[in-house]
């Protein structure tokens, strides 16, 4: 009977089987959220206080891949698509800015406008096409697509080729140079940030997030009530593309660099640890966890050489001990978690 | 019962590889009637509810519904036309309140679903439909409870409401009682004697009594293949059908 059916393409098992509708995906999710991004308001405060400025510039960092941890976690979390090429998508954007920079266009409205469409076109391509298989199969060819928009950056020697190209300055809105202030940048970031996890959780929870939700959890089900999942997965495809574009038009600005290094698999095998850290379908667990994920990364850095050997054992713990990430480790704590 | 057949089936066809599963179907069913297909195990009754909910592609052979040729649409496209099925291995949406799998099926004939911002669970009309189908199969009571927590006869009735949900009047039902104790079995044959009032049914059952309780006609698949098609009655008394099934069960 399973050959018989058709079930979605690309719904991963696995994926969907994780627990869902915990406390913390319902309003304690927002309580959480609310209070990272409080901490994260005050933390220029701090950075003054401290009289530590990098520590600013290293947080920035931080909420630009927590972005785009977001972004995946709707496609890895709620669409049940283990996407392995989801940093092309930031490698796009942040090249966006760089390609326009070069060529004198330096305002951050039409560069972002310019990152969101290629973005979304890259993705609603390469998309169409992976959402065609299922299971290892869409991971592997979502990692084969990063690998082409990698090398083709590679390829790109107008714009630096392998090593890359440094902008002549950041962005600029409306001829004003604001991002040129750390601050400015760090409270740009973290507006973005709120407002795209916002959005987000409007989304999963909205008619679209429903059938999104309800195709990962059962695909037959949802044929057999008359969904096509295929359209539903491409929309979060692309939109999760687009809001992954705009994390790079951030890291480019951050950075004042731009590099194919911003795309490799790699980069893409770190923002699915970071979705998978935090908990996946929480969104806020996409928050956490590249806050985690980048905060331990710097810290075993300090001691040695082979701090990625290190991380590599830390996950294997936290997985093999923390069922559901960070945020189901915290319902754990807090016995919130529902049956 | 001297109306145009709603489902009209002929000459369907289905193999796999050299093992024809579906052999030269062909039945129709009127409208309100409850049209049962019994066979042993294997005989292909799954295949054919998957052939006609189109979730499988035939190899030969016409499907009509309600007067129109639905062999070449895919299962999405004949749900919206009214035909919907449930499976015989229990498939709701284990996750989501028993609400929203009623829920879920009117949001699919309800407008677009490429709504991005106001939240589904919220929509009144939406969730007024799903509990009119849950009350239809007694589960209004247990509409926030999660699917997964359900027993195994409140699914097979929340199956059934997903359907009526889903505003078919075609329902196919692929066994129904599979797995159900004796009390559930009788609620189950109680709510399909209900059903009979407003819905065309398809109806697959090992099951016997209920059968035999419940339906207008019977058609009996062995091998793939129909033998016989008629009265609950005439079936019953058929020889062949004696002995290529009935006998079985009875000796069994
Ligand atoms: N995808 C498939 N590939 C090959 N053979 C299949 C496939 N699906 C079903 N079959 C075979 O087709 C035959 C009919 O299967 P089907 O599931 O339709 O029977 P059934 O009448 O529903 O049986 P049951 O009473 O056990 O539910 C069986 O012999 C089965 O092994
Ligand atoms: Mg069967």
């Amino acid at each position: 009977m399973s050959a018989a059916s058709q079930v979605s393409p690309a719904a991963t098992p696995g994926v969907a089987e994780h627990r869902q509708g915990g406390m913390l995906a319902g309003r304690g999710a927002a309580m959480a959220a609310a209070v990272i991004f409080l901490l994260l308001a005050l933390l220029p405060l701090a950075a003054t206080a401290l009289n530590d400025p990098f520590l600013m510039v290293t947080a920035t960092r931080i909420m630009i891949f927590a972005l785009a941890a977001l972004s995946l976690d709707l496609v890895l979390g709620y669409g049940a698509m283990v996407s392995f090429g989801h940093a092309a998508f930031i490698g796009i954007g942040a090249y966006a800015v760089a390609i326009l920079s070069a060529n004198g266009v330096g305002d951050i409205l039409v560069q972002a406008i310019a990152a969101v469409a290629a973005s979304a076109l890259f993705a609603l391509v390469t998309g169409a096409i992976s959402l065609r298989t299922r299971g290892v199969y869409f991971i592997m060819i979502t990692l084969a697509f990063g690998q082409m928009a990698y090398f083709f950056m590679v390829s790109l020697s107008a714009y630096g080729g392998d090593d890359g190209i440094t902008l002549p300055a950041r962005s600029t809105l409306f001829g004003a140079p604001l991002l040129d202030d750390d601050m400015a940048l760090f409270y740009a970031v973290l507006a973005v940030l709120i407002l795209a996890f916002a959005g987000l959780r409007a989304v999963v929870a909205s008619r679209f997030g429903r059938v999104l939700r309800g195709t990962r959890d059962n695909a037959q089900r949802m044929q057999a009530i008359g969904f096509s999942p295929f359209r539903y997965q491409l929309t979060a495809y692309v939109m999760a593309g687009a809001i992954a574009g705009i994390a790079g038009v951030f890291l480019a600005n951050q950075a004042e660099f731009v590099s194919p290094a911003y795309m490799t698999w790699q980069r893409s095998g770190e923002l699915i640890v970071m979705v998978v850290l935090g908990g996946m379908g929480t969104l806020v667990g996409a928050i956490a966890g590249a806050i985690a994920f980048l905060l331990v990364e710097d810290w075993l850095a300090i001691f040695s050489e082979h701090w990625k050997l290190g991380l590599g054992i830390l996950l294997v713990l936290l997985v093999l001990f923390t069922r559901g990430g960070i945020v189901g480790g915290v319902e754990r704590l807090t016995g919130r978690s529902q049956p | 019962m001297s109306d145009a057949p709603i489902l009209s089936v002929a000459g369907l066809r289905k193999a796999y590889g050299a093992l024809t599963v579906t052999d030269d179907v062909s039945f129709d069913v009127r409208p309100g009637e409850l049209h049962a297909i019994i066979g042993p195990n294997g005989a292909g009754k799954t295949t054919l509810i998957h052939q006609l909910s189109g979730s499988l592609r035939s190899d030969a052979g016409r499907v009509s519904f309600a007067g129109e040729d639905i062999t070449r649409l895919d299962m999405v496209e004949r749900v919206r036309r009214g035909v919907a099925r449930s499976f015989q291995i229990t498939s709701v949406l284990e996750g989501f309140s028993v609400l929203e799998n009623a829920a879920l099926a009117v949001q699919a004939r309800s407008g677009s679903s490429f709504r991005f911002f106001a939240p589904a669970a919220r929509e009144a009309q939406l969730n007024a439909l799903a509990m009119d189908a849950l009350a239809r199969v007694q589960l209004d009571d247990r509409a926030q409870r999660r699917a997964g927590s359900l027993s195994h006869g409140e699914k097979r009735k929340l199956e059934i409401a997903i359907a009526l949900a889903s505003g078919a009047r075609l329902l196919l039902l692929d066994e129904p009682l599979a797995g159900a104790g004796k009390e559930e079995t009788a609620v189950l044959v109680e709510l399909m004697q209900d059903l009979k009032q407003t819905h065309t049914i398809v109806l697959i059952e090992h099951d016997m009594e209920a059968v035999f309780a419940l339906a207008d006609q019977v058609s009996v698949l062995v091998y793939g293949r129909m033998i016989a098609t008629g009265t609950a009655a005439s079936v019953r008394s058929d020889p062949d059908v004696r002995a290529a099934y009935l006998g079985e069960e009875e000796a069994a």
